[in-house]
């Protein structure tokens, strides 16, 4: 039986994928008439080139984060969508510790970590405890915040951290104690990735290990028998989604510590929000977090490509990971084909 | 000729519960038929078909001899089915015409307002035609039950129903309102009505029906003349093999007071004061039966004991401590436990694993977890001792609780809290909705526990089981204790009966007497 499901999801999934390349090619076949060559650069591109694959797997770092941090309370079954605002703030966060904390090698980059972690941690404790005291839906009140995370976010970045000698808006370059380091040397390859895929393995221990994951998942699967028997779900609201803020926000400092050594971002990154389709994809399974994101991470690859090579709007992709999401999230979808497995499992286990 | 021809029936539900496997079921026009089987023995899902509610995976339907397709309630509708569900399908707020005629009003001239006089006038005469009369132009959010049920059995009449399925009518009725909806099935089947009825309560299926078809595992066992069936016999076919319908129930050792329950009233969030008053007192070894008509005020009473209610008044002494509005986290560490009302909502995680569930109450402490990290192998080494110990059919431990069939989901909860060592155990309907088997094994299981030194408060709809179980029994009606019971000896189902009505009640000093001062 649990069998059958993991083949029912699996051919799902891979479905629902090949679908939505299907409809990406007939849209190429609209916008261009070279859509074969662009359609190959799009599927390929990200494994031509080392510098690419290096793009590929740096993209993969954030949106592992975000996954998971999102896999956790979709696990608890709040719907926190503010990823997107924790990273940010992280990220602010973040420049604020690389600039201002003491300059000390290797200690600074653990303190600016922790210090991003608390950022994110803490913007998501807003609407969790919001939701437990008020019971104010989350879903509307970690939206809004990521718009308080933006517009606070750019402000202080802007008025109290910018580097006036820069040609752009951006903050002060970080001192060289705040750098991640290069584990190639001819390409930024940035430690994040291995960080991230051992958050994966914590978060997954957490979940199904620990005390506080299995309060977490039961409040998930059943609210009222969580409260039945005793667990606090109003902590467990609010632990569920500081953690996950902190898991964003953890993204955002090793984003800004990895790739531009300074705060960059003058519009919303869109990593908190990637990282809904990643968990989606994933199942809210930590483990499987990782390749949901390497994916999601090859299509965005393979779209900058694609426009680099053939001037085709990268932004097709937004289409198709849209398509995904209505695909994987349509419970109806292919459940003919499930039934039918069922009831065959089912009548050969009578006979 | 055959009102009802369903051959070879087959249903798999998405779960994968094979619910009905090769069902044949046969009625004659104006019979009663009774369809008996143990819970998840199939017989809801057969009925759910016939009604056009599920679709079956292979299998015949006739309808008086003519094959038809059912793919809708309204399908069935049409072709004379009419069902009366186990909870009733009223809007509260709306008179009881209204009710009735809901959905195929008669209107005025211009055929934009319902006229009212013309819906009142049909109802009367159907329920003048059928011998059921109805209040038509009462709202039916205060009505009694038994005049609940009549108006959906009306609702069915009106629409032409021939057919007419009646799937446990009597488990929310009084024995006295029992007995008028028997006269007036009687009187139906009478005037040519075919009637379909579900139950498991053997003695009610001997008095009513015409036959008999016992279901068992999703197979038909066959149909019996009832003149050529005992008792017996029927639950010999339903469990398969011999039962014991008396429990052996050793006196009651009673110890010392672990519960005591004063002057407690309570107001809903509607303002209606479903508490008024109510004081009684436990001691270890000996269990309270609390027997009512549903809404009486029970669910409040129980969900107030057990943490999970808040605002009553009053006192509630638990081990010598006051405890009044403590919530379940508290209450369960000071050793409460509960087996809820609704177990799909309440009382498992349904897409947890058997595991899981088991310790929902206790993962916390050894030898379940340590500071920080769970256990799996302790935890999974006493999930298959406790699916031993509670006969669970399973195949592993790690099985989803919403794969069970409800008489062992139930053992799941039950097994928890029959093993959380507490000393105050509040069961509410134990044995609701479980088959035969499950509940017989339940009902041990609760004297066991009462026999280890455990305060049982046991609230059931099911007097059988009040009488059956219980050391000493209190009544309710209308948030009121309005009988006491101290021994529980030569008392009949029909004598609580008349206290559930409020039709008697005991003077205030008796009813004292439950608070043992």
């Amino acid at each position: 039986m649990r069998r059958d499901r993991i083949i029912f999801e699996t051919v799902r999934t891979t479905l629902t994928i090949l679908i939505a390349l299907l409809i990406g090619y007939v849209i190429l076949l609209f916008a261009t008439d070279k859509a074969n060559e662009a359609f190959k650069w799009f599927l390929l591109g990200p494994l031509s080139t080392k510098r690419r694959i290096v793009e590929l797997l740096n993209r993969t770092t954030p949106l592992i984060f975000t996954g998971l941090a999102v896999s956790v309370v979709f696990q608890a079954e709040i719907f926190n969508i503010g990823a997107e605002g924790q990273l940010f703030f992280g990220a602010v966060a973040a420049t604020f510790a690389a600039l201002y904390f003491p300059h000390i090698k290797f200690l600074q980059i653990i303190l600016v970590m922790l210090f991003a972690m608390a950022a994110g941690g803490a913007w998501a404790a807003v609407p969790a405890y919001m939701k437990a005291k008020w019971n104010a839906s989350e879903l509307v009140s970690s939206l809004m915040m990521n718009y308080v995370a933006f517009f606070f976010g750019l402000y202080l970045v802007n008025y109290h951290m910018r580097d006036v000698n820069a040609g752009a808006l951006v903050s002060y370059r970080f001192p060289r104690t705040a750098w991640l380091p290069r584990m190639l040397r001819r390409y930024n390859l940035h430690p994040g990735i291995l960080i991230a895929i051992g958050f994966a393995l914590l978060v997954w221990f957490f979940l199904y290990r620990t005390k506080y994951g299995y309060e977490l998942r039961m409040v998930g699967k059943n609210k009222e028998f969580a409260r039945f028997s005793g667990i606090k779900v109003e902590n467990v609201v609010i632990y569920s989604q500081i953690i996950s803020g902190m898991i964003a926000g953890l993204a955002g400092a090793i984003e800004l510590m990895g790739l531009y050594k300074r705060f960059v971002w003058q519009m919303t990154p869109g990593y908190g929000f990637d990282g809904i389709i990643v968990a989606l994809l994933a199942r809210n399974n930590p483990l499987m977090v990782i390749p949901a994101a390497l994916f999601i991470s090859y299509l965005r690859t393979g779209s900058y490509v694609m426009g680099r090579m053939t001037g085709i709007a990268p932004e097709i992709v937004v289409m198709l990971q849209a398509i995904m999401i209505l695909l994987i999230t349509a419970e109806a979808f292919l459940a003919f084909w499930k039934r039918r497995m069922i009831e065959k499992s089912a009548m050969s286990r009578e006979e | 000729m055959k009102a009802v021809q369903m051959i070879n029936i087959v249903k798999v539900y998405p779960n994968g519960i094979v619910a009905n496997n090769g069902v044949n079921f046969e009625v004659e026009v104006g019979e009663i038929h009774s369809l008996v089987g143990e819970n998840g023995a199939g017989k809801t899902t057969l009925m759910k078909i016939l009604f056009g509610i599920e679709q079956p995976t292979q299998g015949e339907i006739r309808i008086f001899e003519k094959p038809v397709h059912i793919s809708s309630p309204h399908d069935a509708i049409k072709l004379g089915i009419g069902m009366v569900h186990q909870h009733f399908m009223l809007v509260p707020s709306l008179t009881v015409a209204e009710n009735i005629v809901l959905g195929m009003e008669p209107t005025k001239a211009w055929g934009t307002t319902i006229d009212m006089d013309r819906a009142v006038e049909m109802v009367n005469e159907v329920a003048e035609k059928y011998g059921l009369p109805v209040p038509a132009k009462e709202v039916v959010l205060d009505l009694p039950v038994g005049i609940k049920q009549r108006i959906e059995i009306l609702k069915a009449l009106i629409r032409g129903a021939k057919i007419l399925i009646l799937d446990e009518p009597t488990a929310v009725l009084t024995p006295q309102e029992t007995e008028e909806l028997f006269v007036a099935l009687k009187n139906l089947a009478k005037k040519g009505m075919t009637i379909i009825f579900i139950s498991h309560k053997l003695n009610e299926v001997k008095e009513i029906s015409d036959r008999i078809t016992v279901l068992r595992d999703g197979k038909t066992m066959g149909t019996y003349r009832v003149e050529d069936v005992t008792e017996e016999e029927i639950s010999r076919l339903m469990v398969g093999r011999d039962v014991e319908l008396v429990i052996d129930r050793p006196p009651a050792k009673p110890g010392r007071v672990v519960l005591q329950v004063k002057d407690l009233s309570y107001y809903r969030e509607d303002g209606v004061r479903v508490l008024k008053g109510v004081s009684f007192s436990l001691r270890s070894g000996e269990i309270l039966g609390v027997a009512g008509v549903e809404g009486n005020g029970q669910r409040e009473l129980v969900e107030i004991l057990t943490g999970l209610r808040f605002g009553a008044t009053g006192s509630i002494v638990l081990n010598g401590e006051e405890v009044l509005g403590l919530t379940a986290y508290d209450l369960r560490r000071k050793k409460v436990a509960h087996i809820p009302e609704d177990r799909i909502e309440k009382g498992a995680a349904v897409k947890a694993s058997i595991a899981e569930n088991l310790i929902s109450d206790r993962y916390y402490k050894r030898p379940f977890s340590g500071r920080l990290v769970l256990f799996p192998k302790k935890v999974i080494e006493f999930a298959k001792k406790a699916i031993k110990m509670f006969s669970i059919k399973t195949d592993s431990p790690l099985t989803e609780v919403g794969m069970l069939s409800g008489g062992n989901m139930q053992k799941v909860v039950v097994a928890r809290e029959f093993t959380s060592g507490a000393d105050l155990l509040v069961a509410d309907q134990p044995t609701r909705g479980i088959d035969v088997g499950s509940t017989e094994f339940v009902r041990k299981k609760i004297i066991e526990v009462r026999d280890s030194g455990v305060a049982v408060l046991l609230v059931s709809a099911d007097l059988q089981e009040i009488l059956q179980l219980s050391d000493r029994i209190i009544v309710m009606y209308k948030g009121e204790i309005v009988g006491y019971f101290d021994k529980n000896e030569g008392l009949t189902e029909e004598d609580l009966g008349y206290y559930m009505l409020g039709v008697k009640r005991h003077d205030p000093d008796r009813v004292k007497e439950a608070a043992l001062l």
